[in-house]
């Protein structure tokens, strides 16, 4: 393997991985906080790609600029992510807080409902999202074309991942999560509605999940069980990194998104996956709290 | 003296099990109140009813006249109790800054009660920039005191707070929940017979679930047969 390939095949590894980080951040941070294990998220990614496609095309005629149809595309998947996040925590996740077996089931036959929604309203088969004409160019990396818009997903990662750092660092907002991640009744007993707090946090991660699926669709294609498809690999990031540790799924994504890059060249994508599943059991085996395990050791 | 936190008979069961079986107590304003009762009486159940984190099935909490039996526990936290609880509750990946900054009910909060906070506990001070969960035991302790000082609470829920310090340490707790009575109200779980009475003004024996004893701390020093009979040998 040359060096160029190399190259390329980290960088294509950082793209997926970014991908993974968007949905994974959300999903862990939901559980370390909420306790809420949200077999429902993968959908929040669905819901932003189709979305995000929706709007770009359907926006054509009205607006000839692709760059600029392509950002309002991104930030309408991200909002119908969001608020679709919203109405779920607040309708249907809000009422099970005493029962949380029934959490799980509850997100997991939402997730099979919402991909059917997609289905009656934008057809069962794929859709392709053409990219935007300034990040369809191929840029020179090392001597070597390497598109565009692979480069656009690592900055989008990285710029969500420092957003959301500083956020969670600096703000009392973030604190709090941090906290409550913790310990929640603490944090309640100091007189903080932890309950709005969940809230918030849910909608959130939702939103970072769809602008994900967003920022995807030009990039994967558009299919109604892409959302299953990336939960998968975003539950093995968030037991790698650790349940409840954002820094956790950060590093986490990154390792198996060059997981399956490098698997994907040297060997086939199906066994890339199982790879990826393999990476999960060494590290539950050699250290079962995750690689940034919170203390309280989420239950999975 | 007026009673700040009047509980009447409360009754509170975790899961299927009757934990209060009937439970009546009252703190009054700037004295310390001293729960004691063996392991499993339902010292710290009571604390957490009053709290709102384990509601009480029947029964009524009044703090400053309202009634907050049923209310979520943020609000209870709200209208001015703070909670020291027995494992201290220190959120290890926050800053001892944090863990302050965190208990601020208005904006200033920390600014406005440095005085007090750290003229109790100097050695937080020091100890600003380190993780919770770096610290030790005792000062842990002091660290979640302080919290509960940083707003404007009127009444402090302390539950074994001498648990696992040394005695030296024991000590210090002590002489700080002493000074604390200048600036709120106590109401203090403690095992420690001797510290207890050191302390306490009054103080309510709980014995599986049910008040069973009143009275002066005072008068519970010189009554042997009462203290041999709910609290083991310790006179």
């Amino acid at each position: 393997m040359t060096l160029e390939t190399l190259v390329n095949i980290g960088l294509q590894g950082l793209t997926m991985g970014m991908l993974f980080f968007l949905i994974a951040s959300g999903l862990s941070l939901i559980f370390g906080l909420m306790d809420v294990l949200n077999f429902a998220h993968g959908s929040f990614f669905m819901i932003g790609a189709y979305v995000a496609w929706a709007t770009f095309d359907g926006t054509a005629a009205i607006i000839p600029f692709s760059d600029l149809r392509f950002a309002i595309a991104l930030v309408a998947g991200a909002l119908a992510g969001g608020g679709v996040g919203a109405l779920t925590e607040w309708g249907l996740i809000r009422p099970l807080y005493k029962r949380p077996i029934f959490q799980i089931l509850m997100t997991l036959g939402l997730a099979y409902v919402l991909t059917e929604v997609v289905k009656v309203v934008w057809g069962a088969s794929g859709h392709s999202m053409a990219r935007p004409e300034s990040l369809s160019r191929a840029v020179d990396f090392l001597g070597r074309p390497f598109p565009a818009y692979r480069l656009f997903i690592i900055a989008l990662g990285l710029a969500i991942l420092l957003v959301v750092s500083v956020l969670l660092q600096r703000s009392r907002l973030g604190m709090i999560i941090r906290a409550g991640v913790e310990n929640g009744e603490m944090v309640q007993t100091l007189g903080i509605n932890v309950r709005r707090v969940f809230t918030l946090v849910f909608t959130l991660g939702a939103a970072l999940a769809a602008l994900g699926g967003a920022a995807a669709a030009p990039f994967v294609g558009i299919y109604p069980e892409i959302g299953l498809e990336y939960q998968l690999s975003a539950f093995v990031v968030v037991v790698i990194g650790g349940m409840g540790s954002f820094a956790g799924s950060a590093v986490a994504s990154i390792l198996v998104g060059l997981a399956r890059a490098f698997a994907d060249y040297q060997l086939s994508p199906l066994v890339a996956q199982a790879i990826i599943v393999a990476v999960m059991a060494v590290v539950l085996l050699l250290k079962p709290e995750g690689i940034f395990g919170a203390k309280k050791g989420g239950g999975l | 003296m007026s009673a700040l936190l009047e509980v009447q008979d409360i009754h509170t069961y975790i899961g299927q099990f009757h934990i209060l079986e009937g439970v009546s107590l009252a703190a009054n304003e700037g004295e310390v109140t001293v729960m004691l009762g063996r392991n499993g009486a339902g010292k710290t159940t009571t604390l957490r009813s009053i709290l709102g984190l384990t509601p009480p099935r029947s029964g009524s909490i009044r703090f400053a006249g309202k009634e907050i039996g049923g209310l979520p526990t943020y609000s209870v936290a709200q209208l001015g109790i703070g909670y020291v609880p027995e494992d201290r509750g220190i959120f290890t990946d926050l800053t001892v800054e944090e863990n302050l900054k965190i208990a601020e009910r208005a904006k200033g909060d920390l600014d406005r009660k440095a005085d007090l906070v750290f003229g109790l506990f100097p050695d937080l001070k020091r100890l600003y920039r380190l993780k919770g969960g770096q610290l030790s035991g005792g000062q842990q302790q002091m660290l979640a005191m302080a919290r509960a000082l940083v707003p404007d609470n009127r009444l402090l829920l302390i539950d074994e707070p001498t648990k696992g310090l040394a005695p030296v340490i024991v000590e210090k707790v002590m002489e700080t929940i002493h000074q604390l009575k200048e600036t709120v109200t106590v109401l203090l779980v403690e095992q420690n017979f001797f510290v207890a009475s050191d302390i306490g003004d009054r103080c309510y024996i709980l014995d599986v679930g049910r008040t069973v004893h009143t009275g002066a701390m005072a008068d519970l020093e010189r009554d042997e047969a009462l203290v041999q009979r709910y609290l083991g040998a310790v006179a």
